[in-house]
């Protein structure tokens, strides 16, 4: 049965900055990953997966390509009569923009207020995973919560400006929220999604604002650890955080492994995307592909290797590409040869070129470039 | 009363297609898959939206579940509009006598209310089992202009083979004077394509006349168009040259399969101005392994390719194993091939698993006997065990494999 009393909350825009490369023209939320997706896929599907049937996407600025990829939400099944997709973008005169997720939060204070489902899950897009969250939701209520963070215990990530660690009690209270800490090594990193009641997070963002606090980390959460039972919920599945072009051609590049496409791409809980309707790929005589992700849409004539190419791209006869991310509609001309590449969109490499990058510095070339 | 459509097509889908033997035998034959990620009913849907026909009707009888489950509101294909849109007609039962579908005329006969409501001056009839891509609006301009009762799409077939076709003979203007059903010794190469306009006033009253003749077969090849030709109406026959092919026959779906493959036949499925539109699965990007040798083929979303695939349709969510060879063949949707195993000249239907190191299908050139010589077909939901044999020509179901 559908339907869990959670109103889902995504928040398009607050990481941009992070991997600029891709954000110039887009928001994190719409950046292409993974072949046939852009991020806000994973959390998307996740929620509606969940049974989630509302979810309000906040966003702030450089949405073009948001909204057209969302449209009306039909292929998440959330284009529907009784709740559904809800796009939120600056509203009014005053602000007109969000800062931080609490402005945004107290801007959209009467969509929650006009929402009926008792919870709200708050949730970013720089986490690629896929998470049930009705168990969330169960051990939220286990524990008799008052927020619970979700957490994954691990590597902090690198090159991540933003961090928060947190430490529990045996029984899963946090008992100590750190933003941004010297931290190395192990520990237990946020995965930037947290799980309240709704008229709790309408409190706490109005006491925030009155008090000109606007952090979510800092001023709700840090301040109030004896106040509020905040509970941590440990993910143990598959996540990559998408904090910098490093971790996004490494998080794409993870794809190859099959125990990371067996978690993230579980048939059960289906990461839906756009439909583009192309037609599937195809492999040219004398093409060699190994090791890669290919999508729909493709004509592959060239010489492949541990690529990511997406939907619509062309490999011209004689050209050569290792270790590259090939995005939508990318044209790469005959006899090129390119080496830890990341093309955005539409771009086109001509005949003869040749690029090459470093694992830990792949050559980004930005969307309608030619080369 | 619903707002007025100028067509309406029809498109007739409840047929056996007992020619496609294991493959149609729980499913109707336009929801057979086709080209990786398509169904046969895909085209002539797509090129209905794309000839901005908004109005289709698909009659379905035979084992309609599948086919009825994959239409479904017609949102792939933009079919789902208010007053118009894809609908899904059935026999039903009524107060005064019900029957199946008795013939492709007695399928339209029974759907007179349903066509009525749009208040149409053309209806277009098309069948289910064909591949390509028309624009189905030049035809009813041509109707138009010539005010034609009745317009038949035709192609020009090599002569050697006219006699497999019915076919038109035609006055200098492309009136049609006599119709030809598989002659021996054809007057003309024009073979009907099983296409037909007709204006909607003219075919009510000659489907009625029809359907109280007793003697009648209810067919519009046998029939109906006989009688409207004997009754001096004009009919006209409207050339079309693209790329089409019939798929009514295991050969010939296997053919039109191959011709993707070959950059000389005039088929683009990847046309932005002419999409051909398909239910989509929720499924990953295709993932080639560094074992796999992948040539000449077509691999769809969700595969997992470790062996070697090479002049093949391979269509989604399928998992071919390192060491398994794929040559000149079809595999349907979700079906794995396991290690070791031999697919060549084959079908492999939906959902079917081909066990280690088993053989099916056999070339051309390697058979001592070339009248043995056939496309090999393993049914949907077919478990064969490792090691075992499917000879060329030969077909298995489900029921079968699970003997051997």
């Amino acid at each position: 049965m559908r339907g869990n009393n959670i109103l889902g909350i995504l928040f398009a825009n607050v990481h941009d900055e992070k991997v600029h490369e891709l954000t110039e023209v887009r928001t994190l939320a719409s950046a292409p990953f993974g072949g046939r997706y852009r991020l806000i896929d994973f959390p998307l599907s996740n929620m509606v997966n969940s049974g989630i049937n509302k979810v309000g996407v906040i966003t702030n600025n450089n949405y073009q390509s948001l909204l057209d990829h969302l449209g009306s939400g039909k292929a998440w099944d959330l284009s529907r009569k009784r709740e559904g997709l809800y796009i939120l973008p600056p509203f009014g005169t005053e602000n007109s923009r969000y800062v931080n997720r609490v402005e945004a939060l107290s801007a959209i204070s009467n969509f929650i207020v006009n929402s009926r489902e008792e919870y709200v899950l708050l949730c970013d897009c720089d986490i690629v995973c896929n998470i049930d969250y009705g168990e969330v939701l169960a051990s939220h209520i286990k524990n008799n919560a008052d927020i619970t963070v979700v957490y994954k215990s691990g590597k902090l990530p690198t090159h991540d400006s933003d961090t928060v660690t947190l430490s529990t009690s045996p029984e899963g209270r946090v008992v100590e929220l750190l933003v941004n800490p010297t931290q190395e090594g192990e520990c237990n990193y946020g995965m930037s999604m947290s799980l309240l009641r709704r008229d709790l997070l309408l409190r706490l963002v109005h006491e925030c604002v009155s008090r000109n606090a606007y952090d979510v980390y800092r001023d709700i959460m840090q301040r109030n650890l004896n106040n509020l039972r905040i509970f941590g919920y440990e993910f143990t599945g598959y996540a990559a955080n998408i904090c910098s072009i490093n971790s996004f051609y490494e998080a794409n590049m993870a794809l190859m492994l099959p125990k990371v496409r067996e978690q993230l791409f579980n048939p059960m809980r289906p990461i839906y995307t756009k439909v583009r309707d192309d037609m599937p790929t195809r492999y040219g005589l004398g093409s060699v592909v190994k090791n890669s992700l290919v999508a729909d849409g493709s004509l592959i004539e060239g010489e492949v290797e541990n690529c990511v190419i997406f939907r619509g791209v062309k490999v011209a006869k004689g050209a050569k590409l290792q270790n590259c991310i090939i995005m939508q509609d990318t044209v790469i001309g005959e006899n090129s040869s390119l080496s830890y590449v990341v093309t955005d969109k539409d771009v086109q490499i001509q005949n003869d070129r040749t690029l090459m990058g470093f694992q830990s510095y792949p050559v980004f070339i930005a969307k309608g470039s030619v080369v | 009363m619903l707002p007025k459509q100028e067509v309406v097509a029809m498109l007739l889908a409840g047929g056996q297609g007992s020619r496609l033997g294991v493959l149609t035998r729980n499913q109707a034959k336009p929801a057979v898959p086709f080209g990786g990620k398509y169904r046969i009913i895909d085209f002539p849907l797509s090129n209905c939206v794309n000839s901005g026909i908004e109005t289709v009707g698909v009659l379905t009888q035979y084992q309609p579940l599948e086919l009825n489950e994959y239409i479904g509101s017609g949102q792939p294909w933009d079919l789902d509009s208010m007053n118009a849109g894809v609908h899904v007609l059935p026999p039903y039962q009524r107060a005064r006598g019900s029957d199946w579908y008795k013939g492709t005329a007695n399928a339209i006969y029974q759907n007179i209310r349903f066509i009525d409501r749009y208040n149409p001056d053309y209806v277009v009839i098309l069948s289910g089992d064909h591949i390509y891509k028309m624009d189905y609006s030049k035809m009813v301009a041509f109707h138009k202009e010539h005010e034609a009762a009745c317009t038949i799409a035709e192609q020009e077939v090599p002569m050697a083979e006219a006699s497999r076709f019915g076919i038109l003979n035609t006055n200098e203007d492309g009136s049609i004077y006599e119709f030809d059903e598989k002659p021996k010794h054809p007057k003309s190469n024009k073979a009907s394509m099983g296409i037909y306009v007709f204006t909607w006033s003219k075919l009510r009253q000659y489907l009625e006349a029809d359907e109280a003749d007793k003697k009648s077969g209810k067919d519009f090849g046998h029939d109906v168009l006989p009688a409207m030709l004997a009754a001096g109406e004009k009919m006209m026959a409207y050339n079309f040259s693209g790329y089409w092919k019939d798929v009514g026959t295991i050969e010939s779906l296997w053919e039109a399969n191959m011709d993707l493959l070959n950059p000389n036949v005039p088929l683009e499925l990847n046309d932005n101005d002419w999409k051909i539109y398909a239910r989509n699965q929720a499924l990953p990007p295709q993932y080639i392994a560094a074992t796999a040798n992948v040539q000449n083929s077509i691999i769809s979303e969700g595969c997992n390719v470790y062996g070697t695939v090479d002049f093949s349709v391979v269509s989604s969510d399928v998992y071919i194993a390192p060491d398994a060879v794929v040559r000149d063949s079809i595999i349907m949707p979700g079906a794995r091939i396991e290690e070791g195993a031999v697919v060549q000249y084959a079908i492999v239907a939906t959902g079917s698993v081909v066990g280690a190191g088993s053989v099916v299908g056999e070339r051309p050139e390697n058979m001592e006997n070339k009248e043995d010589w056939g496309v090999a077909v393993v049914g949907p939901g077919c478990r064969l065990a490792p090691e075992s044999k499917v000879a060329p020509k030969e077909m298995i179901d489900a029921e079968e494999a699970a003997k051997k």
